[in-house]
């Protein structure tokens, strides 16, 4: 009985921590309101809006692949959670990245409907 | 006697004990930098730019040379606390402007135009470069610390 507490206990503190990527479709959406759009989500991903840089630009328009960094040229590993389990995993992250790379792309941040429609379309990429 | 060769004795010493190290610009390990100033770019050597340099930078994240890199104050401040610890010596040079604001750049540094006065304009700009702040193109090794002439390659 007490070792089952124990696990549960270790279980729900780990589930606590780590997040799996349709935990993250599942807030933006909520936060939005509305249901997301992988279509969207795919225009949004890979068209400039204004500034110089899309998403794209550093992420590749096929997420599945490896991109480079558009101004100093690292490898970036893939975006899609599809080819690389470790997106989409640690909210704290996440949220960081969309923070700097929205403000990047667009000069503000990102709505929660169109972080939806970017994670719908990633998470339907195989 | 003693006075007259020790000094020349020393620095015998010295230079036997340090090629290994002389020119190792390897980055101390530090977790919150690998990975909060790796993700970009390699991890840049807190020895080749002095404190007034590094505070100066992590003072403006969010404006961080046309990119966003800000940081949660906690990280933020812990790594600036790590880049003032290990920033450079007498070897790193100046790393103010003429009008003596710091240089946010290691590649606008006197030491760094010095090491590279060879490298001509065009060269900095080939596809295969794209900037002299992208160290790996040319160091192999960088990303080690090791800026030595026999791991260096100009590409094409
Ligand atoms: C200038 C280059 C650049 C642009 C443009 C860019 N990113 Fe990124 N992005 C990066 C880098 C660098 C990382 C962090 C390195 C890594 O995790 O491999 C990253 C990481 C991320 C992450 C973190 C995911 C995780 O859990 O690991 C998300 C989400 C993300 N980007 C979304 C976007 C979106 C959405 C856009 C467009 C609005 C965008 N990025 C535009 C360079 C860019
Ligand atoms: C969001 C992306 C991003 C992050 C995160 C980032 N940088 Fe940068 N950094 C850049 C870009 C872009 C440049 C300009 C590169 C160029 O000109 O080719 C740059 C340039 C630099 C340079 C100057 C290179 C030169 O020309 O000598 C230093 C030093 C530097 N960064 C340090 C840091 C430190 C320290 C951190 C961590 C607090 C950090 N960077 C995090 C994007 C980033
Ligand atoms: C275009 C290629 C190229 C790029 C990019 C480049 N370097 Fe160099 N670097 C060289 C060459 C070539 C030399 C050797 C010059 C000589 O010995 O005449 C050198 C020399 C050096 C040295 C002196 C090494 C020694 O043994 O004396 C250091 C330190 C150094 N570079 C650091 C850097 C850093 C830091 C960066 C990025 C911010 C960088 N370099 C970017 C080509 C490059």
């Amino acid at each position: 009985m007490r070792y089952i507490l124990i696990i549960a206990a270790t279980l729900f503190a780990a589930s606590a921590q780590a997040e799996a990527p349709r935990d993250f479709l599942a807030r933006f959406e909520k936060e939005a309101g509305a249901a997301a759009s992988a279509e969207r989500g795919a225009r949004f991903f890979t068209t400039k809006q204004g500034g110089e840089w899309s998403c794209a630009s550093c992420h590749t328009e096929k997420p599945m692949q490896a991109g480079r960094h558009a101004k100093t040229d690292k490898a970036i590993t893939p975006l899609a959670p599809a080819a690389n389990a470790e997106r989409f995993t640690e909210a704290a992250k996440v949220d960081k990245w969309f923070r700097r790379n929205c403000n990047d792309t667009l000069n503000r941040l990102c709505s929660a409907q169109e972080k939806a429609d970017v994670m719908a379309w990633l998470l339907a990429l195989r | 006697m003693h006075s007259r060769f020790a000094p020349p004795l020393f620095a015998l010493l010295t230079a036997l004990a340090l090629p290994v190290h002389a020119d190792n610009y390897s980055v101390p390990k530090n977790h919150a930098f690998e990975e909060e100033c790796a993700s970009c770019h390699m991890a840049y050597p807190p020895q080749m730019l002095h404190a007034d340099s590094w505070r100066a930078m992590m003072g403006n994240l969010s404006r961080h040379f046309g990119s966003d890199a800000s940081l949660d104050e906690k990280r933020r401040t812990a790594i600036t606390d790590f880049l003032v610890t290990q920033s450079g010596g007498r070897k790193t040079g100046d790393t103010r402007d003429a009008r003596g604001t710091p240089l946010l750049r290691i590649t606008e540094t006197a030491r760094f135009a010095k090491k590279h006065r060879e490298i001509g304009a065009a060269t900095w700009r080939r596809a295969s470069i794209k900037s002299p702040a992208n160290c790996t193109a040319c160091h192999a090794q960088a990303a080690a610390g090791d800026y030595n002439e026999r791991s260096i390659r100009i590409p094409k």
